[in-house]
């Protein structure tokens, strides 16, 4: 579980371009979006993609991506939990 | 006829123009074939939220147009025209990259955005809040040509007072590969100094982007006087000089009342004939000034040329580097700027001193 921590936060700062975040600097329960790393909706879609292309999993209910992508945890558990 | 001022500039270009007080007082002489812009520090530009999903072009353009603003005293304009050969092409073929690579799944929207041509001008409106006429002009190398012939026809229609118009194109990995293989791009490097004695096929592909604010009005920062411009998408050398002789009598002037000629030469062998015509025919006996063995060659290079003799006429002085020959002119009044791209897409421009 935290190789794939790891690994995902190592995706968020490679696909989201974040240049001046390094991966030291993303707790696993901070934020992604609002006050914390301060992600907005394009990101979000740009982590839906990631979650089909590099785990497997289509998000149905785009409502669903508020509870998973709320930190580097919520989303590694989603994960652990559906991929293929 | 109402007049048209430069009354700003803004450059990113591959000299260190992003300080505008500095006018090549130091030059950076090229030894290759592909050259990038030296980077201004965007974080003192742009916020790094939104700096880290613009490409290239978008941020030099961000700093560029800025500049030209700043300088201008403007917080808003009336429209904004972006000349640009290719867009915010490193994106768009990314994204074309990633439908093939990811067989047509899988696509992020960040590409996307930026995938589209119009991308600067709309990220500039957004910047500044200009709710105003917005348009991008894709027309090869006549793109920031076309621009400055749409702000002359509103200014002078007083469809508007204070235009943004610039020109940018940004260097892609892709795109040079693929123009060195048809050698529109040189194979070998070539130093800057001996750029128009190459004797070989293709340019020094470079990016920049530079900016302007045109007005009805002149004010205390303004550069110079924009009398004319025209554009020949096609055009023989035997009719070259006929159509300049025109070009300039049609405001009312002779060659020889010309202080200075502006040369796109770009050091290909097949076409850098054109400006022979010119250098040693008309213009012979007037001063010459060349810009692109220090800009290098793009779509929209031409507007480096239209920074060159806007700074030149407010400044009074010429750099060393960029003089194609000695003979110095008896005042720097008049400038005519003639540029064309592998024979098509011929441009004249003419600035006059305020």
């Amino acid at each position: 579980m935290s190789d794939l921590k790891q690994e995902l936060k190592e995706k968020i700062i490679e696909q989201l371009n974040l240049e001046d975040v390094s991966v030291a600097e993303i707790g696993d329960t901070d934020q992604l979006f609002g006050e914390g790393l301060g992600l907005d909706s394009i990101d979000a879609l740009e982590l839906i993609v990631m979650l089909d292309k590099d785990y497997g999993i289509k998000l149905a209910d785009p409502k669903e991506g508020r509870k998973i992508f709320e930190s580097v945890d919520t989303m590694a558990t989603y994960i652990e939990a559906n991929r293929a | 006829m109402k007049r048209i001022y430069i009354n700003s500039v803004g450059s990113v270009s591959a000299q260190k123009t992003y300080e505008n007080s500095n006018f090549l007082e130091e030059v950076e002489y090229y030894n290759a074939n592909v050259i990038k812009v030296i980077d201004p520090n965007y974080k003192d530009y742009i916020p790094p939220a939104a700096a880290r999903r613009m490409a290239k072009g978008i941020k030099m353009s961000t700093v560029s147009s800025r500049t030209a603003l700043e300088e201008a005293g403007l917080e808003n304009v009336d429209a904004i025209m972006v000349g640009t050969g290719l867009g915010c092409i490193g994106d768009s073929a990314k994204f074309v990259g990633d439908i093939i690579d990811n067989n047509e799944q899988f696509l992020t929207p960040t590409r996307f955005i930026q995938s589209s041509h119009n991308t600067v001008s709309g990220q500039i409106a957004l910047a500044i809040g200009c709710k105003g006429y917005n348009f991008t002009y894709v027309n090869a190398s006549v793109s920031f040509e076309s621009c400055l012939i749409d702000a002359i026809l509103q200014l002078r229609n007083d469809e508007a007072k204070n235009i943004l118009v610039g020109g940018v194109d940004e260097i892609a990995d892709h795109h040079v590969k693929s123009h060195q293989l048809i050698q529109h791009i040189k194979q070998e490097a070539v130093a800057a100094k001996d750029l128009l004695s190459s004797n070989t096929k293709g340019c020094v592909s470079a990016e920049g982007s530079n900016f302007f604010v045109l007005s009805d009005k002149e004010q205390a920062s303004t550069y110079a006087e924009l009398v004319a411009v025209k554009t020949f998408n096609t055009l023989t050398k035997e009719r070259l000089e006929t159509v300049a002789e025109h070009f300039l009598s049609d405001q009312g002037l002779s060659a020889s009342e010309i202080d200075m000629v502006i040369l796109g030469n770009n050091g290909d062998v097949d076409f850098d004939g054109y400006y022979n015509i010119l250098s040693e025919g008309l213009f012979s006996n007037t001063s010459q000034l060349y810009y692109k063995h220090l800009s290098g060659e793009f779509d929209t290079a031409a507007s480096f040329g239209f920074w060159l003799g806007s700074k030149i006429l407010k400044s009074q002085s010429i750099p060393e580097a960029v003089k194609l020959n000695s003979i110095a002119p008896d005042s720097m009044k008049t400038v005519l700027l003639y540029n064309q791209y592998r024979g098509e897409n011929h441009t004249l421009i003419l600035l006059r001193r305020c």
